[in-house]
């Protein structure tokens, strides 16, 4: 049901039955490196190339959701999955040996928030009893993608974020019918998707594909502006607002622009891209990005504090930087997007 | 807030490397890149070499030198304190060429090594050799007027 101008509400809110966060090395080393489902201390975990690294991450990941939550693979009646590289191989490489229909999606790094909504939306209109949202980033794979081999040297501005190597696998399901008595008592715990507000595209001009926290705070203020007047809720109705990966940079101008809205978002303002690194001993300047950055942050953070009652309601806001190399080179800007999920602890 | 008034916003938030240090440094490193490529050349001049013998040598060490440090990935390290005074050497040619071999190598030898080898280096080599060809020519044409 859509309320305002650009949110959803879910009439029978579907949960999220389990999450499963896999990260490389780094981010093992990194202050959430405890929180995580596996960490990888081989980046190329085995493979070859760091497209098929990138591919075991998300293969890995969807394995072990599906083992926590006890559910089989034909149970899934359709994957919504999405990556950084061109033409999101790392999804079909990674999903390929599934055989199950898959919807591949592309919004940069806001891709996590983009398959939760769509999961949510196809589960609540009845099309399916459980999906899966999936996403993954990999630090070589999309250095190689957007900028430079890995052993050429250039210095990283202060304004650059670090790529995650990792990914994030969600079992969105029906909280209702038949397959709801075989999973007996983890119905009174999952964390609901109550609403969703889909974020526009939004182009302040930047041209700095370095600085990707600045190209997003916009479209990320866009977004929860529009949630909250759509609701008529403020900051104060959350117990966080959680953005995927503005970074510090991105955090200080999103604060900024919320304040010149009327919102003051800075108590409850989280933003997994910070969290994840400690960029004093891990030289990532502003902070972590990637869409397997707020995939594993969602896991193995969020999830966690929605069920142990931590947290009673939470708007998660993962977000885009949308540029290509070639569009980057032909002198365009780098728009951002933004998507708000509302996700809810089990009442 | 319109797009002119964000971007100065932008430009004022983001926090800057040091430009004094970082040339300072780049300064520093560079001349010690320098001072090694000299004692070089003194050495290959005192082994008997003449000094065009002597100084391509000493671009053979360096480039050699780059391209090993490439290889073990100590050339990311170097860079982040040294900058331009890595990259504008010859040693700094070497590195974004080894590079790219290294990263494209997956892509096979043809699609990967051969196209995509120069990814990095390839406007420095295509306006080198356009300008060196201008130059050249312009040399060559004050010659002629001089000897008229």
């Amino acid at each position: 049901m859509k309320k305002g101008n650009v949110t959803f509400v879910f009439e029978e809110p579907p949960v999220i039955l389990e999450g499963a966060g896999i990260a490389g090395p780094k981010e093992g080393e990194g202050p959430l490196g405890k929180c995580f489902d596996q960490v990888w201390e081989d980046p190329m975990l085995g493979k070859k190339t760091w497209e098929e690294a990138e591919s075991e991450l998300q293969k890995k990941a969807v394995e072990a959701v599906l083992k926590k939550a006890g559910v089989t693979c034909g149970e899934i009646d359709c994957f919504f999955a999405g990556d950084l590289l061109g033409q999101i191989v790392a999804s079909s490489f990674g999903l390929a040996a599934f055989h199950r229909p898959v919807f591949g999606l592309y919004g940069a790094c806001s891709t996590m928030g983009e398959s939760l909504i769509l999961s949510a939306m196809c589960v609540d209109g009845g099309f399916a009893q459980k999906v899966m949202a999936v996403t993954s980033s990999h630090f070589a794979s999309a250095e190689r993608q957007f900028r430079f081999p890995l052993e050429y040297g250039n210095q990283r501005p202060l304004s650059a974020t670090w790529t995650v190597t990792g990914s994030g696998a969600f079992i969105v399901a029906k909280p209702s019918g038949a397959h709801s008595d075989k999973m007996g008592k983890r119905w009174g715990r999952c964390p609901r998707i109550t609403m969703a507000t889909p974020g526009r595209i939004v182009d302040m001009g930047v041209r700095d594909s370095m600085n990707m926290g600045a190209c997003m705070a916009p479209a990320a203020c866009d977004t929860i502006e529009a949630h909250f007047r759509d609701t008529g809720t403020g900051p104060e109705d959350y117990d966080a607002v959680i953005t995927g990966d503005l970074g510090y940079v991105g955090q200080d101008i999103l604060t900024e622009l919320m304040r010149k809205k009327g919102y003051a978002i800075d108590k409850v303002h989280m933003d997994c891209g910070i969290e994840i690194f400690d960029r004093e001993s891990q030289d990532t300047h502003s902070g972590g990005s990637g869409c397997g950055c707020s995939a594993v942050v969602l896991a193995s953070v969020i999830l966690p504090r929605l069920m142990d009652g931590t947290w009673r309601k939470v708007l998660f806001v993962p977000t885009g930087a949308l540029l290509s190399p070639i569009s980057f080179n032909e002198g365009k800007s780098v728009p951002g997007i933004a998507h708000g999920v509302v996700i809810e602890a089990a009442k | 807030m319109d797009a002119k008034k964000y971007n100065a916003y932008v430009e004022q938030i983001t926090p800057k490397h040091s430009c004094r240090l970082n040339t300072l440094k780049a300064f520093a490193c560079g001349g010690l890149i320098c001072v090694i490529g000299q004692a070089l050349t003194n050495f290959f001049v005192y082994m008997g070499m003449t000094m065009t013998m002597a100084s391509a040598y000493t671009i053979l060490c360096l480039v050699a030198a780059s391209v090993i440090l490439t290889g073990f990935n100590l050339v990311v390290p170097i860079v982040k304190v040294a900058g331009a005074g890595y990259l504008v050497p010859i040693t700094g040619f070497a590195n974004s060429v080894a590079a790219c071999a290294i990263e494209y190598k997956q892509e096979g030898y043809v699609f990967g090594v051969g196209s995509k080898i120069f990814n990095i280096a390839g406007p420095v080599i295509l306006y080198g050799i356009v300008t060196s060809g201008f130059f050249g020519a312009l040399y060559f044409i004050l010659l002629e007027i001089r000897a008229i």
